[in-house]
């Protein structure tokens, strides 16, 4: 197989930590994008997270919104330039904590928009606090007992919760932790900017990602605890397509 | 050819935004601004327009973030509780460098307050209610017809300076009715191309728009630099401002938006009665129209500030003509409402017992 560098990629470094999901899943935008010819149609909205510099590695036009604020700032640009493609990249912090008003009513008024959601059940940028799909148990820098001794609550399970919204097309969880995965991820990053270009409505691929180094984990211990930890709390699947 | 139509203030000014090319508007139901929302849900689209009521204030200004971002004329609008819930997406868009117009009709605070007109919110829109160094242009209608014209303009000088614009009204402007002649939109100023949105990087270069600026020298601090550089030609470039009577007036009243409807009045009585007042309404409270009252401080040696707050427009008023001479107060916060009755009655007391004038 020839290797090729997707066009919708700069070439450059990333400034992700060794075995970071992230690196990956903009490869697979990237080369989603390259495949469907759109890049130079393409807005997407760059998080408040360890993705902020996002239009750092990507070829495309790209606006950094507040933190947690994308869907809001994606439905104006999409009801303005509804023949764009317009995705939002956001981590789970950013999406299911300070972000859930603007998720669940972009979803719900079904805002023709894809959603790249980048689920490492932790704040990377912050230095490892805990985030809405820390797990119970888990430790963070704010849960030194882990979570759920102190009154923090069970994880926030992203598509579950969106499932029971008519105006949702699509959900899927992926993750990036094994070659297998990363084939199925790609895939439903696929169809869900097809879905858009379809003009079928909101779109979201929840991806399983690594944070070796919030985790305090070995790159490989790393790809482990998604395989053998989250996908257990996070199952892998469809849960919505229509 | 100049129409008059009767409007509720709030749909006057719903109607100018669309006449003026507003394709985007989001906003969150709040009293008493709710008839510019009920307005452009019906109005916009039958423009082509987008209406959208959005889930908060939060979410409201950040749709207004993208659609600016992509390159349409867009307008929010709410009352002083949600004007807070904004302030962080304002500080964006500002540093952002995009434009659109927000409009304040406010009400009485803090906290929940009520759903009377007041102007407390004045700090907040003048001196910047979001983080950072940033400034909004601040413009003050104190009639129907003010509402008609300066919303239009507002337009033309958020596109033309590329920053937000407020439009700081109260809620007797937004519920009170009154004949308007509504002149057809004209630009005031002539709209360089859009060469910053995003719509897709077709031929050319892909374009960010971003706010984090990590690096501080030749970075965050200089653009906060060229951001203060833009401010300083804007103060050039926009002073508005009502002079009535002060050429020989010994006492200046000075108030702004519908106070400042009041106090004219008020101005007008005292003159029948050989009292030598004036009025100074700045239109625009930011840039804030200061020669009229350095102007004013050679011959006036009083000044009265009324304001439907506790006192936060007579702070710009005394740093205007820093401090040249005393200046009382009239107002009070909470859904207070100066009468000219009330106002004549202050200007008499001072004219009787001034405060040791400097000169
Ligand atoms: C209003 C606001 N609150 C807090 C922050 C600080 N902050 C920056 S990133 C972040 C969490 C990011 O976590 P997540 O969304 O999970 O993304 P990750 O870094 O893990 O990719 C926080 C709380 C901020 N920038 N703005
Ligand atoms: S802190 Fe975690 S999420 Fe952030 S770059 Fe490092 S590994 Fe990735």
């Amino acid at each position: 197989m020839e290797f090729h560098y997707p066009d919708a990629l700069y070439n450059s470094h990333t400034h992700y930590c060794p075995g970071c999901g992230h690196g990956i899943t903009h490869r697979l935008v990237a080369e989603v994008i390259d495949e469907l010819g759109i890049r130079e149609k393409t807005i997407a909205t760059a998080p408040v997270g360890c993705a902020v510099l996002f239009y750092d590695y990507m070829k495309f036009d790209i606006i950094e919104c507040a933190h947690g604020r994308s869907p809001a700032v994606a439905t104006g640009i999409k009801r303005i330039l509804s023949d764009r493609v317009v995705f939002t990249y956001q981590g789970d912090g950013d999406l299911a904590a300070i972000g859930t008003a603007e998720t669940i009513h972009a979803a719900n008024r079904g805002e023709n928009i894809t959603v790249i959601f980048i689920n490492n059940a932790i704040y990377g940028m912050t230095g490892g606090q805990m985030a809405p799909t820390t797990m119970l148990g888990q430790y963070s820098t704010t849960t030194p007992k882990g979570r759920g001794k102190n009154g923090e609550g069970a994880p926030i399970r992203v598509c579950e919760l969106l499932s029971s919204l008519e105006g949702v097309c699509y959900l899927e969880r992926v993750a990036v932790s094994s070659p297998k995965d990363v084939m199925q991820a790609k895939r439903a990053i696929k169809k869900a900017f097809e879905n858009q270009l379809a003009g079928k409505g909101y779109s979201l691929v929840e991806v399983l990602s690594m944070c070796p180094t919030d985790w305090k984990l070995a790159p490989e211990d790393a790809l482990k605890f998604v395989n053998d930890d989250m996908k257990k709390i996070f199952p892998l699947g469809v849960f919505k397509d229509r | 050819m100049a129409e008059k139509i009767l409007l509720k203030g709030n749909e006057l000014l719903a109607e100018a935004a669309v006449r003026a090319g507003c394709q985007f508007f989001a906003g969150y139901p709040i009293t008493p601004q709710n008839e510019v929302s009920e307005y452009l849900s019906w109005r916009l689209p039958q423009v082509g327009g987008v209406f959208i009521q959005a889930e908060s204030e939060v979410a409201a200004i950040n749709m207004l973030f993208g659609a600016s971002a992509a390159g349409a004329r867009c307008m929010t609008s709410s009352s002083s509780p949600g004007i807070s819930l904004k302030q962080e997406g304002i500080s964006y868009i500002t540093a952002a460098e995009l434009p659109c117009v927000i409009v304040n009709i406010q009400r009485g605070g803090p906290g929940l307050g009520n759903i009377r007109a007041a102007q407390g919110d004045y700090f907040q829109a003048v001196k910047g209610g979001g983080h950072g160094d940033y400034r909004l242009i601040v413009l003050a209608p104190a009639t129907l017809q003010e509402v008609y014209d300066l919303t239009m303009n507002a337009f033309d000088y958020a596109d033309y300076w590329r920053n937000p614009v407020m439009i700081l009204g109260d809620g007797i402007l937004g519920q009170m009715a009154e004949p308007v002649e509504t002149k057809p939109y004209k630009p005031i100023l002539q709209i360089p191309p859009k060469d910053y949105i995003l719509d897709g990087c077709k031929g050319r270069a892909p374009r960010v728009i971003k706010t984090l600026i990590l690096k501080p020298e030749l970075g965050l601090v200089t653009h906060n630099e060229e951001m203060q550089a833009k401010y300083r030609k804007i103060e050039q470039a926009i002073q508005l401002c009502e002079e009535y009577e002060t050429a020989d007036a010994e006492l200046i009243v000075s108030a702004y938006g519908i106070p400042g409807r009041v106090a004219k009045g008020a101005v007008k009585i005292a003159r029948k009665k050989g009292i030598k007042a004036g009025l100074i309404r700045p239109v625009s409270l930011w840039p804030f129209p200061k020669k009229p009252f350095v102007k004013a401080a050679q011959t006036a040696k009083q000044f009265l500030v009324v304001e439907m707050s506790q006192g936060q427009f007579i702070e710009d008023v005394k740093l205007a003509m820093e401090c040249r001479r005393p200046v009382e107060f009239l107002g009070k916060g909470g859904g207070w409402y100066p009468t000219q009755e009330a106002i004549l009655e202050k200007i008499e007391q001072m004219l009787q017992s001034p405060k040791g004038a400097k000169s």
